[in-house]
């Protein structure tokens, strides 16, 4: 759209308000607030906050998802559910990557940002090329892994010509190495978001304070360690708050690679997986609604708890 | 330490390459070099991979499809996102806060949660198997993220900018047009990117929506293709890549904006 079309609509149309605006809000700024943001509230009811709560309605039933749901069943699938042996393995698993991703990719990703953020020639290119997993869809990457990391893949066809046909395994079926595979390929995916967000940090932390650590005699890694460190602290504190979400919440990989019925087997199934598997292939509406509940639930309450005693301190600094 | 540096970048480089690397020269030998040497190199380069999937009309259909699924997405989230923000950033009324917040903690709904009742939802307004179905609520899920966004952004203009066009006898929502709209070009192109990519990389809402083939986006087209021709994995490598070349396009075009939006986001 040209500015030029939409300024003559909109300047011919509407009369100039120029009296002072003090005493409350008059029908017509009420009306200019309900047509500018009804679109986005309605929009948002109905396939946000209409869904999530319809999920909590839902999960009182025993419902196969045909015709309206009648048979009301209180909080048996909830009882169900914490009585669950699958959806322990399921919680398990979401912690597992929920500590993994935070103990494996922080220090990681921060030490790239380190490296990164010296002077290098081609230093542009190498943030777009580490960032290119980010974009391609996860579809893609859980094919292109799953191929490559299969028996007799290529991985496991590099491992045996250098010599270390020890090291060949089945990464995705052994129970006890898949959930490290899993972790493997999101770090793969997802290293190259933390890289540039912790580099975008740095390029907030003022160069004097550097310079400042080296006049004193501090060495590189003591620079980084008393200054650059705790300066990005808050960039990683919201880092580790996108991370811990993302992976209760994480979905997509897992059910690609491993599919419906394996990721259990294989100790890969989140609690997103375990919804879906019972919820639509099992046509268990009411129940599968239950497990998105508990999700949601275990989800909010950690965010809240973040908020309230990590994120807090860094707020009110802004602020 | 100058060496080293060089060195730790080129490993870094070749591990998040490698994979994309062997996806796409993957696709140009045959499958009996794969079996019998699957980390090898094409010899002979055979093209008919890529030709077959080029010239088949499925391909191009999910192209089609995931095409107009996210640009309708992107600008149903641009244009419902900037006029919420407006109103959000600058006027003032009662339950502004809690609206703010609700569209805040939309991020902690992702659409999993939401995903079966949403499914009943848009099989009752007749939707299921249409893009209409897959468009609606990716709109409303990345309005959260375009807000907070776009907030920040618009309440960042100066108020004596908005003094001096009431004094020119222009009102709120002519400023709106003339001035904000304008003034929040970058902010506007940020949020559309982001609206974008995450459309076009969709994976969970189209599997509900999307159960005909005809419909199929491209991530489920990727998806039905590999467990069709799970035995032809020379043929599944080349579509993949095919398939991954309109977001790496789209990504190397707008880089800077997407990494400054996600940095902006989470700063703001």
């Amino acid at each position: 759209m040209t500015v030029t079309e939409v300024r003559a609509g909109g300047g011919v149309r509407t009369p100039p308000p120029v009296r002072p605006r003090r005493r409350g809000i008059g029908w017509k700024q009420r009306l200019e607030i309900l047509a500018l943001s009804g679109p986005a509230i309605l929009m948002f009811a109905s396939f946000v906050i209409f869904p999530v709560v319809m999920a909590a309605y839902y999960g009182f039933y025993r419902w196969k998802g045909y015709g309206p749901p009648t048979d009301f069943v209180g909080l048996d699938n909830y009882v169900t559910i914490l009585q669950d042996p699958t959806f322990h393995d399921a919680l398990w698993h979401n912690g597992q990557v929920v500590v993994l991703s935070l103990v494996l990719q922080g220090p990681i990703a921060v030490g790239l940002a380190l490296l990164l953020n010296q002077k290098m020639r081609g230093q542009s290119l190498i943030r777009v090329l580490i960032f290119v997993p980010y974009v391609i869809s996860e579809v893609i990457v859980g094919t292109a892994w799953a191929l490559l990391l299969q028996t007799n893949g290529a991985v496991n066809d590099v491992l045996r010509s250098i010599g270390l046909d020890g090291l060949a395994q089945d990464w995705l079926a052994n129970p006890s190495l898949a959930i490290w595979t899993l972790m493997l390929i999101l770090t793969w995916k997802y290293i190259g978001f933390a890289v540039i967000l912790f580099l975008a940090g740095m390029q907030n932390i003022p160069e004097e304070l550097s310079e400042a650590a080296a006049v004193d005699g501090a060495t590189f890694w003591q620079t980084q360690w008393r200054i650059t460190l705790p300066l990005l602290g808050p960039t990683i504190r919201i880092w580790a708050f996108l991370s811990i979400i993302g992976a209760l919440q994480l979905f997509d990989l897992v059910y690609i690679i491993w599919g419906q019925y394996v990721a259990s087997t294989a100790g890969t199934s989140t609690m997103a997986t375990y919804m879906v598997v019972e919820g639509r292939n099992a046509a268990n509406y009411g129940y599968g609604n239950a497990v998105a509940v508990v999700l949601f639930t275990i989800s909010m309450i950690i965010a809240l708890v973040y908020q309230r005693f990590v994120l807090r301190r860094d707020s009110e600094g802004q602020a | 330490m100058r060496h080293s540096r060089y060195f730790v970048a080129l490993v870094l480089i070749g591990l998040m390459l490698g994979p994309v690397f062997y996806i796409v020269v993957g696709g140009f030998r045959t499958n009996s070099q794969i079996t019998t040497d699957p980390a090898g190199l094409p010899d002979p380069w055979v093209f008919s991979n890529y030709t077959n999937v080029l010239t088949g009309e499925v391909f191009w259909r999910q192209v089609g499809n995931s095409t107009i699924v996210a640009l309708t997405t992107t600008i149903g989230v641009v244009v419902l996102g900037v006029m919420a923000s407006y109103v959000l950033a600058r006027y003032r009324f009662k339950g502004r806060g809690a609206l703010y917040a609700l569209f805040a903690a939309g991020l902690m709904f992702p659409a999993t949660v939401a995903i079966t009742p949403l499914y009943i939802l848009v099989k009752n307004l007749g939707l299921v198997n249409t893009l209409p179905g897959v468009i609606l609520p990716q709109i409303a899920f990345g309005l959260p993220t375009t807000i907070i966004i776009l907030v920040p952004f618009l309440r960042a203009i100066p108020r004596e900018i908005e003094e001096a066009a009431a004094i020119d006898r222009c009102s709120r929502l002519g400023f709106f047009w003339r001035m904000v709209l304008p003034l929040s070009v970058p902010g506007l192109i940020t949020t559309g990117i982001l609206a974008f990519v995450n459309s076009w990389n969709s994976y969970l809402l189209p599997l509900f929506i999307l159960n005909d083939q005809d419909g199929f986006t491209l991530p489920l087209g990727v998806q039905a293709f590999a467990s069709q021709y799970s035995v032809d994995t020379a043929k599944v490598l080349a579509f993949t890549s095919l398939s991954m070349i309109p977001a790496l396009v789209f990504f190397s075009l707008f880089e800077r904006r997407i990494v400054g939006g996600l940095t902006g986001a989470v700063k703001g």
